[in-house]
């Protein structure tokens, strides 16, 4: 016992075996506190709210109204065909930004600064009132109309968010298409692939690896985006709430119908976010 | 006649003339190891042959086809790269860093170009390509993914993948250099029985006993050109040029 323990590295006399020691566990105190702080302001803030003046047996029937329903399904098509488009453009902006033609590459860095410099608010409000600079739109006298009967608030929302979010998307698309190695494109190259294959087989499966969660991000941006559709009139989630408390002046009761449809809608948007992950996580080691 | 013929070529990059005036002929059904120092260019002219890169003067014949031109009315046309993509098709390439698609399990990897190159009935190709890796010793590899492999498997693989494209050229560029000790074997291995089976094959390689076992010419490199060529009893063993020398006494 002890025989390999040199002569005065230990008071030999201090140490019994270890069976006979008693253990004392670390205390974390601080958690404690912290804990009971958090546990406490939480419930001051849920005792305020439920003392405070609102109505909340009145939410659920305005979460179910008639218009806000309409407002729901308006802020999700709007909300998904801006997003579509946006991915679509941004793919092209993203192809033209690495292209071997100067002009291309250049129209493109002017694209992005454009869009992404102008608050969506003002590029909503600039579409919407096209009709007050171009009084009809005609393409080659092919097709002519009226300004005004083109460019409904839907179409104006759907341009003013597609359009600023397209220059979000080229650079995430840019983004994931640096990410993925350069010899993937001599391995496709070698088997040989055309560009066209090699982008749609090799390069952007792995880049959406990459796209993926930020796009994810982007999307639950855009849902809540939306919202700035009230502004000129579409009737969306807020403009729903308006609506309806227009009627009976309980704003805060339909905001807060408004705002748990925005908490689904987010919800399920990043349910799907984590299974698109899952998939196009393929093949990778964690 | 030769399957491959390189007379005069020249690369740079930038300022750095990598290869100045190579000339290199293949017969078919040859294996010609490429042997020198690092930065000698050996595996610059590898990609130029499959015209991963474009060469600065000088010619590439594959098969009697200018590599990265096609010739109408007595000139030479420069190939858009989805013509070159075809030219490619006929010609193996083998990777130092593997290469393979990591998206794919390896019987997809195998796969992936006889069906979306050679537009193969997807079922015919992966019968094949199961074929091809059980050839490679992986039969049972086929439904794992390349980060589920050891790089010797990777490799064997990649060859694999390279020979479902059915080529009359594999080119390997240094194929056993990323890979640990033990491995490098069972990758030597598949390229003998390759070259046994009268495959074409340029190899860049500093295994001079892969090299002296089955290279019918050896070719030796330094600077972006060729110092000396032949059989390997002659340019490993008795090898004329100082260059030569030098080289084979600090790798052997």
């Amino acid at each position: 016992m002890g025989s390999d323990i040199a002569p005065g590295d230990v008071e030999q006399k201090d140490i019994a075996p270890a069976d006979e020691l008693v253990v004392v566990p670390l205390r974390h105190w601080g958690r404690w506190v912290v804990g009971a702080v958090i546990l406490a302001v939480l419930g001051a803030l849920g005792w305020a709210l439920a003392d405070a003046k609102i109505d909340y047996a009145a939410v659920p029937g305005f979460f179910t109204h008639d218009i806000m329903l309409r407002g729901l399904v308006n802020t999700v098509v709007l909300a998904l065909v801006a997003q579509a488009g946006a991915i679509v453009l941004g793919m092209v902006i993203a192809l033209l930004r690495r292209s071997a033609n100067p002009v291309a590459r250049w129209f493109a860095a002017g694209y992005v600064w454009l869009f992404r410099g102008l608050p969506v608010l003002l590029q909503i409000l600039l579409w919407f009132n096209l009709a007050l600079v171009f009084e009809n739109i005609s393409v080659f006298g092919l097709f002519e109309e009226k300004t005004n009967v083109l460019v409904t608030a839907f179409v104006a929302a759907l341009l003013g968010l597609g359009l600023n979010e397209s220059a979000y998307m080229a650079e995430i698309v840019r983004a994931g298409l640096n990410s993925v190695d350069h010899g993937q494109v001599e391995a496709a190259k070698a088997i040989g692939m055309t560009p066209a294959t090699t982008l749609r087989r090799v390069v952007l499966p792995q880049a959406m690896r990459v796209i993926i969660p930020p796009t994810g991000n982007n999307f639950i941006n855009m849902l809540k985006g939306t919202s700035m559709a009230s502004v000129i009139g579409f009737l969306e989630l807020i403009h729903a709430a308006n609506n309806i408390a227009s009627r009976n002046l309980q704003i805060m009761e339909t905001l807060l119908a408004a705002a748990a449809w925005y908490m689904v809608v987010v919800s399920v948007a990043s349910v799907g976010q984590h299974f698109l992950e899952r998939y196009y996580g393929k093949g990778v080691a964690r | 006649m030769s399957l491959v013929r390189a007379v005069g070529v020249r690369k740079s990059f930038g300022h750095t003339e990598v290869l100045r005036g190579v000339d290199l002929s293949v017969d078919a059904g040859q294996v010609v190891c490429l042997l020198g120092p690092s930065g000698a260019g050996k595996s610059t002219f590898l990609r130029c042959v499959n015209h991963l890169e474009t060469i600065d003067a000088g010619r590439i014949w594959v098969d009697g086809q200018a590599v990265g031109f096609t010739t109408r009315g007595g000139k030479l046309f420069e190939l858009r790269e989805r013509e070159a993509a075809r030219q490619r098709r006929g010609i193996g390439m083998v990777f130092q860093r593997f290469n393979l698609f990591p998206h794919r399990t390896a019987v997809e990897n195998v796969a992936e170009g006889p069906v979306h190159v050679l537009r193969t009935p997807r079922r015919v190709a992966l019968e094949e390509a199961r074929a091809l890796l059980d050839r490679v010793g992986l039969a049972d590899k086929a439904g794992s993914y390349p980060h589920q492999l050891s790089g010797g498997q990777q490799q064997r693989v990649a060859i694999a993948r390279a020979l479902a494209m059915r080529p009359k050229l594999m080119l390997f560029d240094e194929p056993t250099s990323a890979l640990d000790p033990e491995l490098v074997g069972e990758v030597l291995d598949v390229m003998v029985d390759l070259a046994r089976d009268g495959m074409t094959m340029i190899v860049v390689t500093h295994e001079v006993g892969f090299a002296r076992q089955v290279a019918d010419s050896v070719v030796f490199m330094v600077d972006g050109a060729v110092v000396e060529a032949g059989p390997p009893d002659q340019v490993l063993d008795n090898p004329r040029q100082q260059r030569t020398q030098q080289f084979l006494a600090k790798v052997l």
